[in-house]
């Protein structure tokens, strides 16, 4: 069924496979999210090696010049194998947008970086208000003469501890919530006026709050035209709500597969858990509705590929029906694992928390519904 | 919560010789008796609130024998359908439904709150409605105990229907939070002076989410509830 998928593809598809298989088991993938920093930057060189950092970029930027159809397949693996390295935040969200919008001397500072692995980005769009709508921008960006002048605060930002530079969106002209007045700057962490708290999320990734006072950027921190940054931003927010749904539907597999696994070696008055009809009837809708979610993902892959008049309306037609099945298939395995499946010492509950995180991330069920009805 | 107790209730098997749910005994003991070892189980949500008893050659007094000897099984059953009227927690659930509502009016939304998110609004008003029915449903339970009656398989019932909505509202706490729901605080976190992350009530939403996938798995699961009503009830 995987039809889009050339040889090619499905080489890096067994790379990533396999390396999950050697190198990351689940008490590895355990260990570096209690670590420090929350992942393995060793392993994160390892990605750059294997040419997953470069994949989306255009040659002259380095890169393979991947579309979303290689984004889909890295992000699928990842899923199975609960990856907690950064890749949407640094590469399908930051990356995109330097590589989209930024000028010759940005490019140069930070994409080669970026591509080895040595360099790691944060892209600062949600506030407390916003919930998921990006064009509901209040941090404020005052013109100084040549200069520009930061107030405001971002929420949760995705990867906010690990970030040498953060790319942030902030209202240059317009209402709160006007498409048109939002641009973007890039920002060092250590600016003066720039604050992150840093913390851990419950599914074991990082993120940071983060509070600008008075941050005072030069015009070249700007990133793409003043006030224009708003379809960029959307275009580049749809392709990580790909990404993060191919994750979902990649966690979803393993769950299901973990879960028929539990079922037929735990024995229940007698029998195999997987001999009862009732608990047979649930992990067969399990497995349809993984089937089924995986379609969705396929067509909009193929949809972005092709640059469809109707990508954007498919993209929120998998979100929506992510949303849903990831809370179907997380909180059925829990169930069915019973007891068990509650315990941090079995995977299952780990691969749940990710799930359950996915639902929110880049706009729930309810969010894309409501935009899918209104495309 | 065995790491807190000083006596625990114990099933324990005095005869292996009938069916299974012959030759189990009640019995209490003290958990300081040479032998009894506990080891903490941590659960998704990031607490202790579970543990592994083990027992090892633990020497328990006769007298501590709860009823007769081999009458464990019923005194479980008899402990459990109470343990079911009340696992539903209507009146707790009522007041946490109450809570949610009162935060969708203080919860920003873009230039307004949550409460202008009609979707999100339909699915509290939903929980709602099936709370309503969940609470004179234990009425209907309540007024036949009255009457000299008790908690018979009916209460599987309750059971079922009070922890589908513990969960329901669980999950929607959670979607009223948005991202807010992710920081994950832990027991030291939450006993420091520092500003919370996120609205004041966000750091214990998502641990009760998880935590509370246990409550259609405890007190009998809910599939072996149904069990109980497909045969007990209907006959089947």
């Amino acid at each position: 069924m995987d039809f889009l998928i050339t040889d090619e593809q499905k080489q890096l598809q067994d790379l990533i496979h396999q390396f999950i298989q050697k190198d990351y088991p689940f008490d590895v993938r355990d260990k570096l999210v209690k670590s420090e920093d929350g992942f393995s930057k060793e392993f994160w060189k390892t990605f750059s090696q294997f040419g997953l950092l470069a994949m989306p970029f255009s040659e002259e930027d380095g890169g393979f010049n991947g579309g979303p159809v290689d984004i889909m397949i890295i992000l699928e693996a990842f899923g199975t194998g609960l990856i907690v390295e950064p890749y949407i935040p640094n590469i399908v969200l930051s990356g995109n947008l330097v590589s989209k919008l930024g000028n010759k001397e940005q490019k140069e500072a930070i994409l080669p970086n970026l591509l080895s692995g040595d360099m790691q980005l944060a892209f600062a769009f949600s506030e407390p208000q916003s919930r998921f709508d990006l064009n509901d921008v209040t941090t404020l960006a005052e013109k100084k003469g040549s200069d520009f002048k930061l107030n405001g605060f971002k929420s949760v930002v995705m990867n906010g501890p690990a970030a040498d530079k953060l790319i942030i969106s902030a209202r240059t002209s317009g209402s709160q919530l006007d498409e048109n007045g939002i641009s973007l700057f890039i920002v060092d962490r250590e600016t003066k006026g720039v604050s992150l708290r840093d913390y851990s999320n419950i599914d074991g990734s990082k993120a940071s709050e983060l509070t600008l006072e008075d941050v005072v950027l030069t015009k070249d921190a700007l990133l793409g035209e003043q006030d224009k940054a708003f379809s960029t931003i959307e275009e580049v927010v749809n392709l990580a709500t790909l990404a993060i749904s191919a994750e979902a539907i990649g966690i979803m597999q393993k769950m299901n597969e973990l879960t028929l696994e539990y079922t037929k070696t735990r024995e229940q008055f007698g029998q195999a858990l997987s001999q009862f009809q009732a608990l047979q009837h649930r992990m067969v809708d399990t497995f349809m509705v993984h089937e089924q979610t995986k379609s969705l993902l396929l067509m909009a892959a193929a949809k972005m590929n092709d640059k469809a008049d109707d990508a954007v309306k498919a993209i929120s037609a998998l979100k929506y029906q992510v949303g849903n099945a990831a809370k179907l298939i997380g909180e059925e395995s829990i169930q069915l694992h019973g007891g068990m499946g509650v315990t941090e010492e079995m995977s299952i509950g780990h691969y749940f928390k990710r799930l359950t995180t996915i639902r929110t991330i880049f706009g729930n069920a309810d969010y894309h519904l409501k935009k899918y009805s209104s495309l | 919560m065995a790491q807190h107790a000083d006596w625990i209730f114990c099933l324990v098997r005095t005869d292996s010789s009938g069916i299974k749910q012959q030759g189990i005994s009640f019995l209490l003991i003290d958990m300081k008796t040479p032998g009894v070892e506990v080891k903490p189980i941590i659960t998704i949500d990031g607490s202790h609130e579970v543990n592994m008893v083990y027992l090892d050659n633990v020497e328990v007094p006769a007298e501590n024998l709860i009823g007769e000897e081999g009458a464990g099984w019923s005194i479980a059953k008899f402990l459990l359908a109470h343990e079911r009227t009340g696992i539903g927690g209507i009146p707790h659930l009522k007041r946490e439904i109450r809570r949610l509502r009162q935060i969708t009016e203080e919860l920003p939304l873009n230039e307004g709150f949550l409460k202008d998110d009609q979707l999100f609004m339909d699915k509290l008003n939903k929980v709602e409605i099936d709370l309503l029915s969940a609470e004179y449903t234990e009425l209907r339970t309540l007024a036949s105990i009255s009457a000299g009656g008790h908690p018979g398989p009916e209460s599987s019932i309750l059971k079922i229907g009070g922890t589908d909505l513990q969960q329901s509202l669980s999950d929607l706490y959670v979607e009223a939070l948005g991202y807010y729901a992710h920081p994950f605080m832990s027991e030291d976190d939450l006993k420091s002076n520092e500003k919370r992350i996120g609205p004041d009530f966000a750091a214990n939403v998502m641990p009760h989410y998880l935590n509370y996938r246990k409550v259609s798995i405890y007190g009998g699961s809910n599939e072996v509830q149904r069990n109980v009503i497909a045969k007990a009830v209907l006959g089947l």
